[in-house]
């Protein structure tokens, strides 16, 4: 532990710190473009310049200069000041002065350090340079005349993305940041950059010249496109969400999100009910909310009621369904629309029980059927961190481009129960071992197989829990514990033959089965729930409505509502109270606090944000086998895999021109 | 500054040259060049691969040679690195040529000492002869690039053809050197000034005479 002096104040500071970390920890602010906690240190754009004795008696740059025991470090002191001043004009010589036309306008650190360290006024008088727009793809607008070189974006989509596509040509004046042959980038976290770059360079396409960031209202807010459950802010204007940005959790998301988390906002606007709708000579036609509870009360359900969960919804609403059913007299929920069975009477044995944070650590890593590029984007970051510290990954399943060396061991799962030598070796060999279950290998019932492999290769230890199962449902773990979940999946539900089926927002499921049932449609969008549906009662997204969600991990999070569903829509909550009252049936609560109360007396843990626990990992049943063989991940298509993506516009053109699920658009030659 | 962004990426070009490969010798040298790094990390061969693919290039075309994109993703390919990585390295050396350039690439340095004695009759003379900078001549021999200085500040000013250096120039001796490259033949390279074998100074040392036989310290007659 060096003990450094900043400014006169004497700080011990942890062992390979930096002088800017120093600086830092002494509380003094640094400025800095190029530098960024989470990427390497490339020391390129000289913002951080600071005296520091013992050394040469000039500035030095801070970020890339380790503390040492004894140095006496000064970013007070005049020429501190003035290498500052100096080099913010070296950076604004070439930068345009079109603040009023710029995306970044308000919120960019060129904009905040030139007013705070910069020169009041500018000496420059000579031409200043022009770099055309350079294509990168459907998310990023660029204007590269704004860029500073700083090369953030380089670095992240190296190391952080692990797709080597934003590189910088030319030399000198002539360095332009840009990607090969200026096509798009092409991955599932492209956007990042937009929040990396610290000029208008790198703006959004999508949300171009829509708002000014202190027109914004901010609402802490947890993305629901995966089951990562990554921590958003979303910025709203009016009625209108405009944009959702990453929220810092070192835990969950660190700094990132996913395109997919980003972009699906503008789908919050269109294809939405905003009004009751009840089919009527086969068609969907507009009604009242009265007409519909009451076509529901003529069904006379009894308890012949089921409840299906969708992908997206809060735990709230799932409990509101639930207290409905249970004063009906039914226990017909499920969530797992796709008709998967796994065994959930121990939630330690479907969790991601390493965590995210703590998979970085592992040093073997088996993924059975999953795209996790795909399932959940922020997790394959993870598990490039791990392979970068040393740990073997090997993949069953078809191929899939994992930015890290992976070994595949082939579609076939029985190779869980015999693996080839040397794999089996490396999990023998590994401290910290670790299996990750993917959707495709609970579909094919692989999970006892998993478990065993786990008891096996005594993944589950004295400090080390390495038994994953990855979903990609943000309502799955939530769903789970407040018991969606029938011990033969769907199949139970459609062999209790309902006559009311409620779908809360499920729009993957097979309505086939419920042709006699009378269908009900809670939800938002306009998707395959709704065309299915014989009532559609217009219901609040995740952007609409307070919640409570679980990830994967088994985390407990708290979204807040950000803006008001548009038109009739309700929050779900309130829809369930108001059918109850219809069904003549008591579920015991009048307000959002009460259902609250209710919920977290029934399962404490959603009370609690933060891991819940599960408790014991089961013992594994040592003659499981897995069979079959893995031809397909369930995620087709990345950008569509919900009724908000597939209702943005951006997603769609993203899906066509990225996944190439459509031909662009191209004039007749 | 020269313009360093690749030549278009065009149907003809990906045609004439889409196939390439290295040839026996070249990938001969680029395998031994590969070797000198530990392994893995065989993405530090990148300069001298490069150097190779341009001048197969160049033998191909009877010039001193270029980086067609499609070469560059064929060396991106052989150390299997991405290929935006491997253009930042190219586009950054003014050595390798990003456009196609003529039989003889005339590199004339314009940095402070070669002007003062005198560069701005050498770019002259080449104009004279239909060279303009950054284009091919209509005869295919030459190509004319301002270069900045090449490190012979001591016998300024100098051209760099290919690969040869020719020092302390004049217009006419410019002239001859160009009037031989043009008949296919190889001119002196080095100082162009008889009796001169390298940069020492013209006609006999001027300072630290004494030092010319033997060693000898100055330093009590300071």
């Amino acid at each position: 532990m060096p003990k450094v002096t900043v400014d006169g104040q004497e700080i011990d500071v942890p062992d390979g710190a930096t002088v800017l970390q120093a600086c830092e920890l002494a509380g003094k602010e640094i400025p800095r473009f190029c530098y960024h906690e989470r990427l390497s240190i490339a020391g390129n754009c000289r913002m951080c310049l600071v005296e520091v004795k013992p050394g040469p008696p000039k500035p030095q740059a801070s970020c890339a200069l380790p503390a040492t025991e004894g140095q006496e470090i000064r970013t007070d002191s005049q020429m501190v000041k003035t290498a500052r001043e100096g080099v913010m004009e070296f950076l604004l010589i070439n930068h345009p002065l079109d603040c009023p036309i710029c995306d970044q306008g308000g919120e960019c650190d060129l904009q905040d350090q030139s007013i705070a360290y910069g020169r009041g006024a500018t000496r420059y008088e000579e031409n200043k340079r022009a770099v055309t727009e350079k294509y990168m793809g459907p998310l990023i607008k660029t204007v590269m005349t704004r860029c500073i070189h700083c090369t953030r974006c380089v670095r992240f989509s190296e190391e952080i993305a692990g797709v080597d596509e934003i590189g910088a040509v030319g030399r000198g004046e002539d360095m332009q940041i840009t990607t090969y042959l200026e096509q798009a980038a092409e991955h599932e976290l492209s956007a990042n950059v937009i929040d990396l770059c610290p000029v208008g360079a790198l703006t959004s396409r999508p949300y171009a010249f829509e708002a000014r960031p202190w027109e914004l209202k901010k609402t802490l807010s947890i993305d629901v496109s995966d089951a990562v459950g990554a921590n958003i802010r979303l910025d709203s204007r009016g009625r209108e969400v405009m944009r959702a940005l990453p929220r810092i959790n070192d835990d969950v998301n660190e700094e990132w999100i996913s395109d997919k988390a980003r972009y699906q906002v503008d789908g919050l606007s269109k294809r939405r009910l905003d009004k009751v709708f009840m089919r009527k000579r086969g068609k969907l036609q507009p009604a009242s909310w009265d007409e519909a509870f009451k076509a529901i009360a003529k069904a006379k359900p009894g308890k012949d009621i089921a409840a299906i969960a969708g992908d997206m919804v809060d735990c709230e609403t799932m409990f509101a369904a639930k207290a409905l059913l249970k004063a009906c007299g039914s226990k017909l929920i499920e969530g797992r629309q796709t008709g998967m069975d796994y065994d959930v009477s121990n939630l330690a044995a479907v969790n991601f029980n390493s965590t995210f944070a703590g998979i970085e650590a592992a040093d073997a890593i088996l993924i059975v059927g999953s795209h996790i590029r795909w399932e959940a984007a922020l997790v394959n970051v993870r598990i490039r961190k791990a392979v970068k510290r040393g740990a073997k990954v090997f993949v069953v399943g078809p191929y899939w481009d994992t930015t890290y060396p992976a070994e595949f061991l082939g579609e076939d799962l029985s190779v869980l129960g015999k693996l080839p030598k040397e794999v089996a070796e490396a999990f023998k060999g590994a401290e910290r071992p670790a299996i990750i279950m993917g959707g495709a290998a609970l579909a094919r019932g692989a999970l006892g197989a998993g478990l065993a492999f786990a008891e096996k290769f005594k993944l589950v230890r004295d400090g080390w829990k390495g038994f994953n199962v990855l979903h990609f449902s943000a309502a799955r773990m939530g769903g789970l514990m407040l018991g969606f979940a029938q011990k033969g999946g769907m199949k139970d539900i459609v062999k209790a033959k309902p006559k009311v089926v409620v779908s809360l927002g499920a729009d993957e499921m097979d309505f086939e089965p419920f042709a006699d049932a009378l269908k009900v449609y809670i939800g938002h969008h306009g998707d395959k729930g709704a065309h299915a549906a014989d009532i559609v009662l217009p219901g609040a997204s995740y952007a609409e409505k307070d919640g409570t969600y679980v990830n994967t991990e088994g985390r407990v999070q708290f979204a807040e509502k950000a803006v008001f569903a548009p038109g009739d829509a309700r929050e779900d909550w309130t829809i369930l109270r108001a059918l109850a009252d219809a069904l003549g049936v008591n579920v015991g609560f009048d307000s959002f606090a009460q259902l609250q109360g209710a919920m977290i007396a029934e399962v404490p843990a959603l009370g609690e944000e933060g891991l819940a626990d599960y408790g014991a990992f089961p013992k594994a049943d040592a003659k499981a086998k897995a069979e079959g063989t893995i031809s397909a991940y369930p995620i087709r298509d990345f950008y569509l895999t919900n009724p908000i993506a597939r209702a943005s516009s951006v997603m769609q053109q993203c899906s066509s021109e990225l996944l190439g699920g459509g031909e662009l658009a191209e004039a007749a030659e | 500054m020269a313009d360093r962004s690749p030549a278009p990426d065009t149907p003809e070009l990906r045609e004439r040259w889409g196939a390439f490969e290295f040839t026996e010798s070249s990938r001969e040298r680029a395998d031994k060049a590969i070797a000198r790094y530990p392994e893995g990390r065989q993405r530090s061969a990148v300069m001298p691969l490069l150097d190779l693919a341009q001048r197969q290039v160049g033998e191909e075309t009877d010039t001193q040679g270029w980086l067609p994109l499609p070469v560059i993703e064929y060396v991106a390919d052989y150390l299997d690195m991405p290929v935006i990585r491997v253009l930042e390295v190219a586009s950054f050396y003014f050595m390798y040529n990003m456009k196609p350039v003529g039989k003889y690439h005339v590199q004339v340095c314009g940095t402070t000492p070669c002007m003062l004695r005198g560069s701005d009759g050498l770019f002259e003379t080449c104009k004279k002869r239909g060279m303009s900078k950054g284009h091919v001549s209509e005869d295919g021999l030459w190509t004319l690039t301002e270069v900045e200085c090449m490190g012979n500040c001591a016998t300024a000013p100098m051209v760099q053809i290919n690969d040869d250096n020719y020092e302390d120039l004049t217009p006419a001796r410019l002239d001859e050197i160009l009037d031989e490259l043009a008949a296919g033949k190889q001119p002196k390279t080095g100082t162009q000034i008889a009796g001169k074998r390298t940069s020492e100074p013209e006609g006999g040392p001027t300072t630290l005479k004494e030092m010319v036989d033997a060693n000898h310290d100055y330093r009590k007659e300071w």
